[in-house]
């Protein structure tokens, strides 16, 4: 009897730590989310998208720049990012299958994963930014696209090896070559398992900041030019939320409410995929 | 390459066969004959080595390294296993179909017309009549043709199994080899694909694997009985199940192990 008293007892313990563990996480998240979206609706309006910014100080104004440059980088990167991705993943879930090389590869794109996002910044900076003699827009593209592709890499080799052998077989049985297996029939069995990894890869680097800073730096005025500075939504936030003005940090909210609502809609549409993908 | 006398009736001349996954010897001196438009039985215990041997006739072994052959097996009088032989040329005439159907992820029609945009038949009204003389041929015509554009991966196990059938048998091939077809179906599409297999053998040479030594005695013209990596008997079907030669065949099919 006492043993299964003081089994009750320890078991009732764990649940409620756990459960206040869980519900002290999720409270940080609503409360950010909450105060994201609070003060961000209060602060959007349709000036934030099709207007430029004015001079410090004076009212108005938006930060077109910033959603133009952020939309070009970002496509510059994926573009960049997503076939080196996917054919290093094809590389090592097919063609280096069960080799050493695949291993490591491996386990070294788990570490780029994890490698800190001012690390690669730093990086691109001594190989495009200094050489180039200033910032400029392609540096902050490859910068993202380094960081895109472990993840692009390893959901495409994950889900590559997720396709049976037999299917392949059953594609080299009727004498197809190596290459039209993987296109043809490999890559329609794993297609959306990777374009989810696509989707979350973009919602990654959708929000980085550091890598940009070194890069691709800020600019206060249009440009589409991605040979110069350009101005990047988070770099923009992170400017306006330290200045001094008020109508400041209300763009910054505004514009930090929206980046957010772009990334969550990405991660909802790739865990749709994902579901509507394994599910039915 | 030496020449070969090959009788009119061979198809495939297996010779002194030797097969090898790494260092382990799976096929010990195989010698038999397979005969044109005929179906041709591999029975024996599990591991006894018959998968290894239909795999052999596609060349499925060279999809693995390591994997190694030794000895001859002539394909209307070409040996096969030479390193010249172009594992991709030969399979597009001997077609094969898996334990478990094996359907592309792709609609009806695309699995049937895969093969023959490999072959490089590309016109709609060609593609679309030589479909549905192969579903036709496979039986599977009147199930499916009102739905062509939907998953393969909506049909059922059986539906599956003769849709691979189709896929295989739309680029005519001259010869189809099935590893143990039925076993993953039930009572019903087994039959089905019985009587596919009695049908095709007027046109077509067929090697089938099988666990089920009745649907060997059923479905066969030749038997072949294998254990432990040996062609223990070759002959006629009934002669194999009415009055083996050997003490071992007659204690596997009378059920005495395996």
């Amino acid at each position: 009897m006492i043993l299964e008293t003081r089994r009750k007892f320890s078991g009732a313990i764990a649940l409620s730590l756990s459960t206040l563990a869980a519900l002290t996480g999720l409270f940080w998240l609503v409360f950010i989310l909450g105060d994201v979206l609070y003060q961000g609706l209060s602060a959007l309006s349709l000036d934030l998208v099709f207007q430029d910014p004015v001079p410090a100080g004076v009212a108005g104004g938006g930060l077109r720049n910033a959603f133009v440059g952020q939309m070009l980088i970002t496509f510059t990167a994926t573009l960049i990012g997503i076939p080196v991705g996917i054919l290093g993943g094809t590389f090592l879930a097919e063609y280096a299958h069960g080799k050493m090389i695949s291993r490591i590869i491996s386990v070294l794109s788990d570490i780029m994963v994890s490698v800190p996002s001012i690390v690669i910044g730093t990086f691109i900076y001594a190989v495009l930014v200094r050489p180039a003699g200033h910032f400029n827009g392609w540096a902050g593209a490859v910068a993202l696209a380094i960081i895109m592709i472990p993840v692009v890499l390893r959901t495409t080799e994950n889900m590559l090896l997720l396709v049976p052998w037999t299917l392949r077989e059953a594609a080299f049985a009727l004498g197809a070559p190596y290459y039209k297996v993987i296109t043809q029939v490999v890559y329609r069995g794993a297609a959306t398992g990777i374009l989810t990894g696509i989707l979350l890869s973009i919602a990654r680097v959708a929000g980085e900041t550091a890598p940009l800073l070194f890069t691709s730096f800020n600019n206060s005025f249009f440009s589409s030019d991605m040979n110069g500075p350009m101005a990047s939504l988070t770099v923009s936030i992170f400017q306006y939320a330290m200045g001094p003005y008020d109508n400041w940090h209300a763009q910054a909210w505004a514009a930090s409410f929206l980046i957010t609502f772009f990334i969550l809609l990405l991660t909802i549409a790739g865990r749709l995929i994902i579901k509507w993908r394994y599910h039915s | 390459m030496e020449v070969s006398f090959v009788s009119d009736t061979a198809e495939f001349e297996v010779r002194d066969l030797d097969f090898y996954y790494a260092d382990v010897q799976a096929l010990k001196h195989i010698n038999f004959t397979v005969h044109r438009h005929g179906v041709t039985a591999l029975i024996g215990p599990s591991g006894c080595g018959k998968t290894t041997l239909l795999r052999c006739f596609n060349r499925m072994h060279d999809l693995y390294p390591k994997n190694r052959y030794a000895g001859q097996i002539l394909f209307q009088g070409n040996d096969i296993l030479l390193k010249e032989t172009d594992p991709i040329a030969l399979r597009s005439r001997i077609g094969m179909v898996f334990q478990k159907p094996t359907p592309f992820p792709m609609t009806i029609f695309e699995n049937v017309a895969y093969g023959l945009k490999l072959r490089g038949i590309r016109q709609r009204g060609e593609l679309a009549e030589k479909v549905e003389q192969a579903l036709r041929h496979a039986v599977l015509w009147d199930e499916v043709k009102d739905k062509l554009g939907t998953s393969a991966y909506e049909l059922s196990g059986g539906q599956q199994q003769r849709l691979v059938i189709a896929r295989a048998l739309a680029v005519d091939p001259e010869v189809l080899l099935f590893d143990e077809p039925t076993s993953a179906l039930d009572p019903i599409s087994t039959a089905k694909i019985e009587e596919l297999v009695a049908q095709m053998r007027k046109e077509i040479t067929i090697i089938i694997v099988t666990h089920n030594m009745q649907q060997a005695a059923r479905i066969s013209d030749w038997t072949g009985f294998m254990m432990l990596g040996e062609l223990v008997e070759f002959g006629k079907t009934d002669k194999i199940f009415t009055s083996p030669a050997e003490k071992l065949t007659e204690d596997y099919i009378t059920g005495r192990f395996g």
